[in-house]
């Protein structure tokens, strides 16, 4: 199988969520070539060009592409795909709003959310929060999939770089204009690639009251992650919220704390390795998944953890 | 100006769906609008409510059973409602294909839809809708702000929020943080009764499903085995250490 991945990236670095698709791509053929669309982006072809698995990149280096609207970077996909018999992509926001869009334009269902490859045309994806796994099969000529990045190991081998073939497809689009980013800034790791997840719901009851979570994770050096409740609240921005509808993540380590554990929640963090949940509600759902659980009123149980963590020389 | 929203008839999202003899089990479950589809229904509504000269039509497709969803949408404000009738499950695309269908025949200017149906979630149809379409989209919506000839979106990212400019006719598709749904009152829901609702058999749109993609296998997802309790701080350290979860 000719397998096309599409870089995710910000024109300068690669987004890790790219190397996680780039493995999934690795179990359906033997090698795949990487589609750069951006503008100024050829330190991103370059990284990408020496990483194992990857056969060629093509690199379409245009100030049209610059932010990565779909209106017409689809189309610059959708003209390569012709070539290959899969695109892939990963399902975040990225791929979810990009892939479609490719997928109608070669007049082909698309599977999202791909969470285990069994075959060339059989794969696995889970529908209801999580709650069933379907197994699809999937013949379709062209094979546009989404990928789970969590489901996937992300861990790359370098080699010798290989070809970057400059596409001079020059795609307009006159029907939609970047205004601009609000970026969260964080110095904390990267919600979706973080070890460690500490993660608060409307337990805190205020946003200043959830600031109380940052000693801990930094400490930790987690990632901070939050419920839609949370979110909805004010007391995080949107970027924060996991689950169903919101970011997947999978840690090492995630600690639920003042969250019941609804299954749109679950649904985005119930394969972390290990979960430890903090709620004053004994019958809280969050419990039943939980590695350990301690009953108890977070305010109290908060600093207290992160005195005993100090004491033990397991945090910094 | 006239907005077209897509609503699915979906399982409510607090119900459990379970697996009976390899089928997803639907029987005798509560069922209800798909949330997000909400969302859709009462942006159109503001907008309305904005400017009168707004016409509001809703399109679900599915069996009967989605009138009971589309009079819903009727008695929450929308003008008049198209069920598309259909015993089958479609896929995304054959769902873009007959939203485009029902956009072309009525003159839409914009669409507004869910992001995503909770049931199968996918969170491809509105996509795929615009690049039928050809026209610009602007996918997970937090707040929307319409011009004559432009819409301003903005959209939930991973690293933040986007925001886009868009000409119409233009997709949108909606996220959580957009606005908070409206209950529909009694004086409305009696009124809806009387709106327009017409049922279209799939088959006179000519609008053909793949048969490319089947599901060969539903099943539950392998069950955590969690419920151990600790009853001190000093405990959990000690499970923790003891797991070699901790980063240092
Ligand atoms: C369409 C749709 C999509 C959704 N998508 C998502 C999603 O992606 N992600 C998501 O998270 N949710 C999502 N939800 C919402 C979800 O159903 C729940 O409402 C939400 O997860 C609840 O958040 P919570 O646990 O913070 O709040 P609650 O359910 O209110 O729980 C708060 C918990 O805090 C505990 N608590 C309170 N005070 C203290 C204290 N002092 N000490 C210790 N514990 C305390 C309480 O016992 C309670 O268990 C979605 C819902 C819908 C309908
Ligand atoms: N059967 C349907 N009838 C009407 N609208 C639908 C249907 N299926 C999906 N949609 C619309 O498409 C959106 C995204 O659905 P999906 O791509 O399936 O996650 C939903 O929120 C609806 O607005």
């Amino acid at each position: 199988m000719k397998i096309l991945v599409i870089a995710e990236h910000d024109n300068h670095t690669i987004n890790a969520a790219t190397e996680n698709v780039i493995t999934a791509g690795l179990s359906l053929g033997d090698g795949v070539d990487v589609l750069v669309a951006g503008h100024q982006c050829r330190a991103v072809a370059e990284k990408l060009s020496i990483l194992k698995g990857v056969n060629q990149v093509l690199m379409a280096d245009h100030q049209v592409y610059q932010h990565h609207l779909p209106e017409n970077c689809a189309k610059l996909i959708a003209q390569q795909a012709s070539e290959y018999d899969a695109v892939l992509g990963a399902a975040n926001t990225f791929g979810k709003n990009l892939l479609p869009r490719v997928a109608a334009l070669l007049d082909v269902e698309q599977v999202s959310d791909v969470i285990e490859i069994q075959s060339e045309t059989i794969y696995k994806r889970p529908i209801y929060a999580g709650n069933i796994i379907q197994t699809v099969e999937n013949k379709e000529r062209i094979k546009v999939l989404t990928i789970r990045t969590t489901a996937f190991a992300g861990q790359q081998v370098e080699q010798d770089p290989v070809q970057i073939l400059d596409l001079d497809t020059v795609i307009d689009n006159t029907q939609s204009r970047f205004v601009g980013l609000e970026q969260t800034q964080s110095t904390r790791p990267d919600l979706t690639a973080a070890k460690v997840v500490v993660s608060g719901g409307r337990g805190f009851q205020n946003s200043e009251n959830f600031t109380l979570i940052e000693k801990l994770a930094d400490a930790l050096g987690a990632a901070i992650g939050a419920t839609r409740a949370a979110v909805d609240a004010g007391f995080v921005a949107n970027d924060y919220q996991i689950g169903q509808t919101g970011k997947i993540v999978a840690p090492e380590l995630y600690i639920a704390i003042g969250i019941s554990g609804a299954i749109q929640h679950l649904a985005g963090m119930k394969d972390s390795k290990y979960i430890v949940a903090i709620n004053k509600d004994p019958d809280a759902p969050i419990f039943q998944i939980a590695d350990v659980g301690i009953v108890g009123d977070l305010f109290e149980i908060l600093p207290a953890l992160e005195e005993a963590l100090k004491k033990q020389n397991l945090i910094t | 100006m006239i907005i077209l929203v897509p609503v699915k008839r979906v399982i409510d999202p607090y119900v459990r769906v379970r697996v009976k003899n390899d089928q997803i089990d639907k029987t005798n479950l509560n069922m209800t609008m798909n949330p997000f589809d909400e969302i859709a229904v009462e942006e159109a509504i503001r907008m309305k409510e904005k400017n009168p000269a707004v016409e509001i039509i809703l399109v679900s497709v599915g069996d009967g059973d989605c009138q009971e969803t589309l009079r819903h949408g009727l008695a929450l404000g929308a003008d008049r409602a198209i069920h598309v009738a259909t015993e089958n499950e479609l896929l995304p695309l054959a769902i873009a294909k007959i939203l485009q269908v029902m956009s072309e025949k009525n003159n839409v200017d914009l669409v507004l839809m869910g992001k995503q149906a909770i049931d199968g979630d996918h969170n491809q149809t509105g996509q795929m809708l615009a690049a039928l379409l050809d026209w610009p989209q602007g996918t997970f919506a937090s707040q929307v702000d319409l011009d004559k000839a432009e819409v301003r979106v903005t959209r939930e990212v991973d690293g933040g929020l986007e925001t886009l400019a868009l000409k119409l006719p233009a997709v949108l598709t909606t996220d959580l943080r957009l606005n908070e749904p409206r209950y529909a009152a009694l004086t409305h829901i009696m009124k809806a009764k009387n709106k327009p609702l017409e049922s279209i058999p799939l088959e006179a749109l000519g609008v053909e499903a793949t048969d490319k993609q089947k599901i060969l296998k539903v099943e539950l997802p392998p069950v955590r085995q969690g419920g151990k309790m600790v009853s001190s701080v000093d405990e959990l350290v000690e499970c923790l250490a003891q797991a070699q979860v901790l980063p240092l």
